[in-house]
């Protein structure tokens, strides 16, 4: 039964990564760039949450959405004043860039709301559900963290392969050029990718920090890093990739927790990462992409 | 001797060798005359450790072209291997000078071993995998690191991962303490053995890059294809790039380590990595001078803002975007260029070249 509930808590855990990988991976698939920046959005997103359900007392789903609003705006704001002007520029200009940004958003967050650890109160009730007797404990925010996930999951499956916009987004990280010539606005689309990425930041953020409370500046950095990890793992570009290699990034992370040491955790998810990369080279869903000379 | 001055690259490393030293005996000068501030001074072996850094880094990222986000990590090697050995002879050898230069031969070659067996697998993989692994490599050692206990008593050393299993006999000491990191580190690092480092980084980097290894490094850099058909063997290249690069780095780390009295594993962490990373692209890539201005500048600058207290962090980041909007965007280009006196004559040649 603990290997169960293990296997749950991974799942959960996996479940925030895939999220945020999502974001990531929208975003390397149509704008080629690594969005250093995106774990600072979902720290962002878990601030606004806190302040309006502690400080305005709101009810926590306007929490939400107001965070999803924010970020989804930051996002937009982020892509036009710092990414769009490199468009054109070297790979390692825009990182530099990406990683200028998420400075920038950490320091900010430490003026405005101080490096003192708030204590997030979870959006979603606390409480569990027992199965087999008592023998299997479940909180709800496991749960409604992988229920979320997998409507995620659908919604964005069905928005990329259904809708017109999803098909230009989709389009647009096969060949921009081509898109162009067919009547796509490229930057429009753009525009809506890193949108929908800071938005799911936002909901990654508010459920990371229901799961773990704790709530600094720099608390988006490291899930952002392992985002970024998860999706790499998946297949970079691919989103069923980011959902694979998240969750079995946070089932990896959980059950070397549990089963082999908990200071050497971090080490392991990284060490199974590069076995992967090394058996796999473009991930496990990636598409492996042939040289012709 | 004046036929080789007529050549540029070699004209451009002298002019970097004459900065560095010039660099040298103004710093010196200004230390005697006491006309420099006491936390400027602490400064002085950062810098040149970070510089060696900056230099180790250009050489994975500008030379052999590959993006490399882990580079803390063999400065962690260097660091935590080079500071045992030293500290380890501290015992037997009363001169400083001679533990911190075997310290860092030790780190070195650590750090180059590591690099080797990190780069054989890693170098398979292309571009943003790449980049990932070694990202992965550096928390990885992050973490080793952070759970490794080493001591030394009259029987040598002893180790042991996870807790304190070392079992010292009287008299021993504790190096590595786990997450506590070195502890009581000798301060053997000076700012002289700080340039002279910095000046070997750069003639080894300088003649590897000349040598006939170096032009198949760029070979393999410009077109890996091209370079593997006229029979240039790309992994032994990557791999020595890569194996020299780490070995650099592994010096440094010692060197740095070797200015504080305590130094801990997660100081150098993703953030360490990308610091460096900022260093070489703003330094500009493959160009050894701009990698070490970079490094100075962008070590000072933050202290330099000290007078915003709270904001210098944020201004630090509006500066690092603006800088890269600055020389990437053409529209900020030709703006900043408007601003100039006789920007009419620029924007002549600009439009020649154009044509």
């Amino acid at each position: 039964m603990t290997f169960l509930s293990f296997l749950i808590s991974g799942i959960s855990l996996g479940s925030i990564y895939a999220i945020i990988a999502l974001g990531y991976t929208m975003v390397y698939g149509i704008a080629k760039m690594l969005n250093f920046a995106h774990g600072d959005v979902i720290m962002v997103g878990a601030y606004i949450c806190f302040y309006a359900t502690t400080r305005f007392e709101l009810p926590a789903i306007v929490g939400v959405i107001l965070a999803i609003i924010v970020c989804t705006v930051l996002g937009i704001v982020i892509e036009r004043l710092a990414y769009k002007p490199l468009r054109a520029a070297p790979i390692l200009a825009v990182l530099i860039t990406a990683i200028g940004v998420s400075y920038f958003l950490q320091n900010a967050a430490l003026l405005l709301w101080s490096s003192n650890p708030k204590v997030f109160t979870s959006v979603i009730p606390k409480g569990n559900i027992s199965l087999f007797g008592g023998q299997l404990t479940i909180p709800y925010v496991t749960l409604v963290t992988i229920v979320v996930c997998i409507i995620i999951m659908i919604a964005l499956v069905w928005f990329t392969s259904k809708t017109k916009m999803g098909k230009a987004m989709r389009a647009c990280s096969e060949d921009k050029g081509a898109a162009q010539l067919m009547g796509i606005n490229v930057n429009g689309t753009i525009s809506l990718t890193f949108a929908i990425g800071s938005g799911l930041a936002a909901i990654a953020g508010v459920l990371l920090c229901s799961a773990y409370p704790t709530l600094v500046p720099t608390t988006g950095s490291m899930p952002g890093i392992k985002a970024f990890t998860a999706a790499v793992f998946g297949g970079i570009g691919s989103i069923p990739g980011a959902l694979l290699g998240g969750v079995l990034l946070g089932i990896i992370e959980i059950f070397a927790k549990a089963y082999i040491s908990t200071q050497l955790s971090d080490a392991i998810v990284f060490a199974v990462l590069i076995v992967v990369l090394i058996v796999r080279p473009a991930g496990l869903l990636g598409k492996q992409v042939r040289e012709k000379v | 001797m004046k036929n080789r001055l007529k050549n540029k690259t070699t004209r451009n490393n002298f002019i970097t060798y004459g900065v560095v030293i010039l660099i040298y005996i103004v710093m010196q000068i200004l230390t005697a005359s006491g006309s420099i501030s006491s936390t400027m001074q602490g400064l002085l072996v950062p810098i040149c450790a970070y510089v060696v850094m900056a230099i180790s880094l250009n050489l994975t990222v500008g030379i052999l072209g590959e993006l490399s986000l882990g580079h803390a990590g063999f400065m962690s090697v260097g660091a935590f291997t080079g500071v045992t050995a030293a500290m380890a002879l501290s015992g037997r050898v009363s001169s400083g000078i001679v533990c911190l230069i075997v310290g860092m031969v030790v780190g070195a070659v650590f750090a180059a071993i590591v690099g080797f067996l990190i780069g054989i697998p890693v170098l398979r993989l292309k571009g943003d995998y790449l980049a990932i692994v070694t990202l992965a490599f550096g928390e990885i050692i992050k973490g080793i690191f952070n759970n490794l206990y080493v001591g030394i008593d009259s029987n040598g050393l002893h180790m042991s991962l996870l807790s304190d299993k070392t079992d010292l006999a009287e008299g021993g000491k504790l190096i590595i303490g786990g997450p506590m990191g070195l502890t009581s580190i000798p301060r053997y690092s000076t700012f002289t053995i700080g340039i002279i480092l910095v000046i070997i980084t750069l003639i080894v980097v300088f003649h590897l890059v000349s040598s006939r290894q170096g032009r198949a490094i760029m070979a393999v850099r410009d077109n890996r294809i091209a370079a593997e058909s006229i029979g240039v063997n790309i992994t032994k290249y990557k791999l020595m790039a890569f194996t020299v690069s780490a070995a650099l780095a592994g010096a440094s780390g010692t060197l740095f380590a070797m200015n504080y009295s305590t130094i801990v594993a997660n100081k150098f962490d993703f953030n360490t990595s990308i610091l460096i990373l900022v260093f070489v692209v703003l330094g500009g890539l493959g160009n050894m001078l701009g990698s070490i201005i970079a490094a100075a500048a962008l070590t000072i600058l933050p202290e330099a803002l000290r007078q915003f207290a709270d904001y210098r962090m944020l201004v630090y980041a509006i500066v690092l975007i603006l800088v890269m909007l600055a020389t990437n965007n053409d529209t900020f280009k030709n703006f900043l260029r408007r601003l100039k006196p006789g920007h009419k004559k620029a924007a002549d040649e600009d439009g020649k070249e154009a044509v």
